[in-house]
C-alpha cells in the first residue's frame, strides 16, 4: 500500500508488519493485546458515541471511506517509488484523536474482514498499534505546538511519529513472539524512510484543506492540558517499553547498519529510563541498555522539546 | 381552503455575508404541483430546505415566517412537519444511506415511532407503489439512476407525507428514466414542490411555476406563461411545445 | 477486484449463506484460535484443517478453485517473510506463520463470502461489540465503492496532467498536485456526509438509528455452531494424541 515501484519486497514487509495478519504473533501476545484494547476500544467508542451521538456515524464511516479512496492517489516519493497516505495523523488533525481512533478502528476491522488484510484473532494488537498508540502519538505534537509558529513541524511530526510508533509496536510485537530480530530489521528499515514520507503527505494536504476551508482542520484547545500530560507521559511510557523489546535482542542488524541511529545512543546513553530494568528474561540479555538507548533518546527527546516548547509558547501567549 | 406551505417575505443571508433569500412570498394549496425554476444559485434550494426546517428553524441568518399545515416551522414542531413534507435530494447516493433498500425505506417509518413490523410493512408498501418490489434485499450501490430515485421516492411515501419535494429529481436520469419518473409523479396525489431546469418534464408535471432570481420571485404563474416569459425553455415562445 | 468478487458470492444461496450470523462467528473463532495455538504436529494439523475449510467451502456452494486463489492475498507477504526467518536461522517459524496466515484468511474468507457484511456486523452486534464502531463500519462499507471511484477519476485525471515532466521539480509539483486532490476528495467526502446528515434529519432523525431487521437463530444454527466449533477442536486433539 504506502509504498510501490520498484521494490515489491520491501512494499509487502511494510504492509504487512503494520496489519498483522493471524499466524504471526504468540498466543500469549496476541491474546494480551486483544485484552488490553477490548476496554480501550470499548471506552473510546463510548466516549465518541456520548459527544456526537449516531449523527456522526456517516460522517466517521464516510471520512473512513475517504481514506481508504486516498491510496489510490499516488505521492512521488523516490527515484521509481510512490507512497500513499495512511491517515492516522490526518484523521486526528481534522476530526480530533478520539473520532480517528473510532475510524481507524473501522477501517481496520473492515480492511481484516474484506479484505483479509491482518487478522482477526490479532484485531486487538493491530488497532492499538494503529488506532489507538499510532492516532494518539500523532496528534501529540500537534495538540502541543499547533497553536505556535512550529504548526507545521507539529503536523509534519505528527504524521511521521503515527506511522513509525505504530510500526515499532508492531514490530515489538513480533519480536516478542520470537520474530527473529533480522527478519524485523528489514522492515525497521522500511519505516524509517516513510514515516517521514507520511509526515509530509500529511502536511501537504493538511495546508491544501486549509486553503478550501480552513475549519476543516481541528484547533487544539488551551485547555484540558492536564490530561494530555498524562496521555503523553503513558505513552511515552509505552513506547519505552516497546522499543526496550525491540532492541532487546542481540543483534538488530538492519538497524545497527544505520550508523544514524548508533550516533545518536553514543551521544544520548544517559537518557535510558525503561520500566523493563528490574525484570530478568530471556529476550533481555546482556547487551540490551545499547540497543534500547538508541530509540529510547529519539523518542523522548522529540516528545520532551515539544512539551517544552507549547508550554513556554502557550506561557507566552498567557502573558499578552 | 388553508394553504398547506404559507411563506411570507422569507430572508436569507449565509455565514459570509452573502444574501441567498431576499423577501420572498410562497403559497401551496392542496394537490397542486408547482415547479421552482432559475438560474443556479438563484435561491430556490435555499429556499426549499426553509420548508421542512433544515434551514431557519434554528432562528440563525433569517427573517420571514414559514408555516406548513398551519404549523410555523421551529424547534418544537420539527418532527410533525417532517412527517408532513417529504424532500427528495438531488443525489440519490447520499440519501439511500443504509445498507439494503428495505432497511433505507424503513428509516422514515422507524423514526416516527413505528414498530419495525410496521415500519416494514409500510416500506414494503411503498416499493410496491413506485414498482420496486422486488428491491428489497439489494444494496443501494448496485441500483440504477433511475431506480435509486425510484427507491428514494418510496422512502419519502412511507412517512405517509403531504407534500413532495423534488430537488432536481431528473439530473441524472435518461430519457426513459425521466419518462417513468413522470409517469410516477403524475399518478401520486400529494401536492409536489418540483426544483428543476428541466422544463418539459416540468410541465409534464406542474400547472404553475414561480420564477426566482437573486433570491427573489420574479414572476408566478401558469407553467406555460412563466416559461415563455423568461425563454426557459430550447422551444421558442409560440410553438408547438405540447402545452 | 476483491471485495466485490466475494460481495457477490456472498449474495448467493446454500445453507452456510442462510445460517445465522453468530453461528459463524463463533465457528471462525474456535477455528483460528485452534490453528494459532497449534504447535506439533503443525503440517498435519493444517492439512486436516485445511480439508475441513474445502469442505465446507464446497457446502457454501462456492467455487473452490475461486477461493483458494482469493486467500492467496496472504501469501506472497507470508512467503516473504518466511524467507526471511529461514536466512535468520528460524525456518521453522517461517513455515508456520506462512500456513497459519493463509489458512486463517481463507477461513475468513468463508465466513466473508457467505454472509453480506452489513448482517455480519449485526451480528457482531450481537455477540457484544460495540455499536458505535460497528455502525461506522456500516457506513464506512456503503461508501467504500462510490468514493474509491470518485478518487479513481480524480487519480487518473492528475496522472494526465503532470504524467510526461521528470526530474526533482517535477516530482514536487506532482506531490503538492496529489495533496490538492486529496484535499478536494477530502472536502467532497466531507459534504456527502453533510448531505447524508440532511438526508436523515429530513426523514425524522432523532439522533438514534433504530433497526428494522433481526436476527433469528434456530435450531440449524446451533447445529452448525457446536459442529463448527466441536470439528476443528476434535481433529487436532485426536491428530496430537495419535502422531
Amino acid at each position: 500500500m504506502p509504498l510501490s515501484g520498484t521494490n515489491p519486497q520491501l512494499v509487502l514487509l511494510w504492509e504487512r508488519t503494520v496489519h498483522i495478519p493471524d499466524g504471526y504473533l504468540s498466543t500469549a501476545v496476541w491474546a494480551g493485546m486483544d485484552v488490553l484494547a477490548a476496554p480501550a476500544v470499548i471506552m473510546i467508542a463510548r466516549q465518541a458515541q456520548r459527544r456526537f451521538d449516531d449523527a456522526r456515524v456517516p460522517l466517521l464511516g464516510v471520512m473512513g471511506a475517504f481514506v481508504f479512496a486516498a491510496q489510490m492517489i499516488n505521492f512521488p516519493a523516490g527515484v521509481g517509488t510512490s507512497a500513499h497516505l495512511l491517515g492516522g495523523a490526518l484523521l486526528a488533525f481534522t476530526l480530533g484523536a478520539p473520532a480517528a481512533t473510532v475510524v481507524m478502528s473501522a477501517i481496520i476491522v473492515i480492511q481484516a474482514l474484506v479484505f483479509q488484510d491482518g487478522g482477526v484473532l490479532v484485531l486487538g494488537a493491530n488497532v492499538l498499534n494503529m488506532a489507538v498508540v499510532g492516532v494518539w502519538a500523532g496528534y501529540l505534537p500537534f495538540r502541543f505546538l499547533g497553536a505556535t509558529r512550529w504548526r507545521n513541524l507539529a503536523i509534519f511530526a505528527g504524521g511521521a511519529l503515527s506511522v513509525l510508533i505504530s510500526a515499532i509496536c508492531a514490530l515489538a510485537e513480533l519480536r516478542l513472539s520470537g520474530v527473529p530480530a533480522k527478519a524485523l530489521g528489514v522492515s525497521a528499515v522500511v519505516f524509517l524512510i516513510s514515516a517521514p514520507v507520511e509526515g509530509a503527505i500529511t502536511l501537504a494536504v493538511i495546508k491544501a484543506l486549509e486553503a478550501i476551508r480552513p475549519g476543516f482542520v481541528h484547533q487544539p484547545e488551551p485547555g484540558r492540558r492536564f490530561h494530555a500530560s498524562l496521555l503523553a507521559v503513558g505513552l511515552t511510557a509505552v513506547f519505552l517499553a516497546a522499543v526496550g523489546v525491540l532492541f532487546s535482542s542481540p543483534a538488530p542488524d538492519g538497524i545497527e547498519k544505520l550508523g544514524l541511529v548508533s550516533g545518536i545512543a553514543a551521544r544520548v546513553k544517559a537518557l535510558v529510563v525503561t520500566p523493563f530494568s528490574g525484570y530478568e528474561t530471556s529476550f533481555l540479555a546482556s547487551g540490551w541498555m545499547r540497543k534500547t538507548s538508541a530509540g529510547l533518546a529519539g523518542l523522548a527527546l522529540i516528545y520532551g522539546v515539544c512539551l517544552a516548547i507549547g508550554r513556554v509558547a502557550a506561557a507566552r501567549k498567557r502573558r499578552v | 381552503m388553508q394553504p398547506l406551505i404559507e411563506v411570507r417575505n422569507l430572508r436569507y443571508r449565509y455565514e459570509d455575508g452573502t444574501v441567498a433569500l431576499n423577501g420572498v412570498d410562497f403559497h401551496l394549496d392542496p394537490g397542486e404541483s408547482v415547479a421552482l425554476l432559475g438560474a443556479n444559485g438563484s435561491g430556490k434550494t435555499t429556499f426549499v430546505m426553509h420548508l421542512n426546517g433544515l434551514l431557519g428553524a434554528d432562528g440563525g441568518g433569517g427573517q420571514g415566517s414559514v408555516e406548513v399545515c398551519g404549523m410555523p416551522v421551529d424547534k418544537k414542531n420539527l418532527a410533525a412537519i417532517r412527517r408532513k413534507i417529504g424532500m427528495v435530494f438531488q443525489d440519490s447516493e447520499s440519501q439511500l444511506f443504509m445498507p439494503t433498500v428495505l432497511e433505507d425505506v424503513a428509516f422514515g417509518p422507524l423514526n416516527l415511532g413505528l414498530d419495525a413490523a410496521t415500519a416494514t410493512e409500510r416500506a414494503r408498501a411503498a416499493l410496491d407503489r413506485v414498482g420496486m418490489a422486488g428491491a428489497t434485499a439489494r444494496a443501494p450501490y448496485h441500483l440504477s439512476a433511475g431506480e435509486k430515485k425510484r427507491v428514494a421516492i418510496a422512502g419519502i411515501l412511507a412517512m405517509e407525507p403531504e407534500i413532495l419535494v423534488l430537488d432536481e429529481p431528473t439530473t441524472f436520469l435518461d430519457p426513459p428514466g425521466r419518462r417513468s419518473l413522470a409517469d410516477l409523479l403524475q399518478n401520486l396525489p400529494q401536492a409536489k414542490i418540483l426544483v428543476t431546469h428541466d422544463t418539459s418534464f416540468a410541465r409534464s408535471i406542474c400547472t404553475r411555476a414561480v420564477f426566482f432570481r437573486n433570491g427573489t420571485v420574479q414572476a408566478s404563474g401558469s407553467i406555460g406563461d412563466v416559461v415563455d416569459q423568461f425563454g426557459w425553455d430550447l422551444t421558442p415562445a409560440g410553438n408547438a411545445s405540447g402545452r | 477486484m476483491h471485495h466485490v468478487v466475494l460481495e457477490r458470492w456472498s449474495r448467493r444461496s446454500s445453507p452456510m449463506h442462510r445460517s445465522d450470523p453468530r453461528a459463524k462467528i463463533v465457528d471462525l473463532l474456535v477455528f483460528l484460535v485452534v490453528l494459532a495455538t497449534a504447535h506439533r504436529g503443525l503440517p498435519l494439523i493444517a492439512a486436516a484443517l485445511g480439508a475441513l475449510l474445502c469442505c465446507a467451502i464446497v457446502w457454501s456452494r462456492l467455487p473452490l478453485g475461486g477461493a483458494l486463489a482469493r486467500a492467496a492475498v496472504v501469501l506472497p507477504f507470508s512467503l516473504a517473510f518466511a524467507a526471511v526467518c529461514w536466512l535468520a536461522g528460524d525456518p521453522a517459524r517461517g513455515v508456520h506463520l506462512a500456513v497459519k496466515s493463509y489458512l486463517s484468511a481463507l477461513a475468513v474468507l468463508l465466513v466473508v463470502s457467505t454472509t453480506p457484511l452489513p448482517i455480519l456486523l449485526r451480528g457482531l452486534e450481537a455477540l457484544g461489540a460495540p455499536r458505535f464502531l460497528l455502525m461506522v463500519a456500516q457506513f464506512l462499507y456503503r461508501y467504500l465503492f462510490v468514493i474509491s471511484e470518485e478518487a479513481q477519476h480524480m487519480a487518473k485525471a492528475a496522472q494526465s496532467r503532470g504524467a510526461t515532466a521528470a526530474g526533482m521539480l517535477a516530482r514536487a509539483a506532482r506531490f503538492q498536485a496529489a495533496a490538492g486532490a486529496l484535499a478536494v476528495l477530502f472536502a467532497r467526502s466531507y459534504g456527502r456526509a453533510a448531505e447524508i446528515h440532511r438526508a436523515m434529519l429530513a426523514r425524522g432523525f432523532q439522533g438514534h438509528f433504530e433497526t428494522v431487521a433481526t436476527l433469528r437463530f434456530r435450531k440449524a444454527d446451533l447445529a452448525l455452531a457446536i459442529a463448527g466449533s466441536l470439528g476443528p477442536v476434535a481433529l487436532r486433539f485426536a491428530l496430537e494424541r495419535c502422531c
